[in-house]
């Protein structure tokens, strides 16, 4: 139990046996940082477990199209599931407003400057939905390719989007978030005549990196591959 | 961007740990974390220095453990640290392999004191 001095259970105050010439010692804590972060994603976890809610964390980099796939899946999916959305912008409406159009409940979450959600702000949006009604949840990430996988929001899966204008490099440059997640969509496949994107390759570094993650490849522009990805969701919720 | 937050906690957890020791003093944090993990160590330390005056370690000092990302190969169990886009095992030359290291981000230990 001495990590140097065995002081672990050191609370007294009087002379210390083992003390350095500084009167100073060492104390294993061995914690995560984001161990609060995590107390609060296992309340939500257990939150929406209580009201059989799958939820779904989607997140990539700015723009990768998370708001036109939920767009288009909520349409999709009308009168078989019913789809609520938590949407998180570092500022604006805007993604929420787009949402509300297809008539599904959505709360908007402004970061402030915050490059990610995190499980207490999630906490709080939830108390706005109307968690009777709703299943699937998604969430609709911050768009980055970095911080947002290193918060637990209580979430069932973790979904990376990448489009076909970013490149099949980006597992080599963002790892942590393709080893992370449940799926990885690629979108925007109908821009693929016009770029050098290789989903061979792309797979390929998947399969080597996360190879319990299916790769999946739509455009929610043309609707090519929806089903793939909606059966996924039918097939999960 | 986000390590004002996590700079926070990280003082929340060392001055918890201290205090529960009876301690009056942190004159040491140390840290550990993965390269595959967003965070800075710069940043980390410019706001350990603004947000420590006036507590219990007002003046300590900060060290990183970074820990390099290490894959072991799935088809023969090398353990590997891959470099840049270069992700074959060298030993085997399959592609990639089950991150075992690199995703670490935790207080390992604090050293104190009591001034008496
Ligand atoms: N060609 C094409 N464009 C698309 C597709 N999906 C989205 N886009 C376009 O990509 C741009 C960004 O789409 P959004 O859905 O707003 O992306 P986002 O990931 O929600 O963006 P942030 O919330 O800002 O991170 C818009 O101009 C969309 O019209 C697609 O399948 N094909
Ligand atoms: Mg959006
Ligand atoms: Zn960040
Ligand atoms: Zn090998």
């Amino acid at each position: 139990m001495c990590d140097p001095c065995g002081c672990e259970d050191h609370v007294h105050k009087h002379e210390h046996p083992h003390e350095t010439e500084t009167g100073a010692w060492k104390i294993p804590v061995v914690q995560k940082i984001l161990s609060a972060n995590d107390q609060a994603a296992l309340e939500n976890r257990e939150h929406l477990a209580a009201h059989n809610i799958t939820t779904i964390n989607i997140m990539s980099s700015p723009g990768a199209g998370k708001t036109t796939l939920l767009m288009a899946t909520i349409a999709a999916l009308e009168g078989t599931v019913r789809v609520g959305v938590i949407e998180g912008d570092v500022a604006s409406q805007v993604d929420a407003e787009r949402i509300a159009t297809t008539g599904a409940p959505v709360v908007q979450i402004n970061t402030g400057g915050g490059c990610h959600l995190d499980a207490p702000m999630v906490h709080r949006a939830l108390h706005a939905l109307p968690l009777a009604e709703i299943d699937p949840l998604f969430i609709e990430n911050v768009g980055n390719l970095i911080c947002p996988v290193a918060f637990d929001l209580g979430q069932r899966y973790k979904v990376a989007l990448l489009s076909v204008p970013e490149g099949h490099d980006k597992p080599y440059k963002y790892p942590a978030i393709f080893e992370a997640v449940d799926l990885v969509v690629v979108t925007k496949s109908d821009l693929m005549p016009y770029l050098d994107f290789d989903l061979d390759a792309f797979r390929k570094l998947m399969q080597s990196l996360n190879p319990k993650a299916p790769v999946l490849f739509l455009s929610a522009q043309t609707g090519e591959g929806m089903a793939d990805w909606l059966g996924w969701i039918v097939e999960n919720v | 961007m986000h390590e004002l937050a996590v700079t926070e906690s990280v003082l929340k957890i060392a001055i918890e740990h201290a205090e529960q020791a009876g301690a009056e003093r942190i004159t040491a944090v140390t840290l550990v974390i993965g390269d595959m993990s967003s965070f800075v160590d710069d940043s980390i330390q410019f706001y350990f220095d603004l947000l420590t005056p006036g507590t219990l370690a007002e003046g300590a000092q900060l060290h990183f453990k970074r820990i390099a990302i290490q894959f072991r190969c799935r088809s023969c169990e090398e353990e590997f640290e891959p470099r840049g886009m270069d992700w074959t095992c060298p030993k085997c030359c399959a592609l990639g392999g089950t991150v075992i290291a690199g995703k670490e981000f935790y207080i390992e230990s604090i050293v104190v004191k009591s001034e008496e």
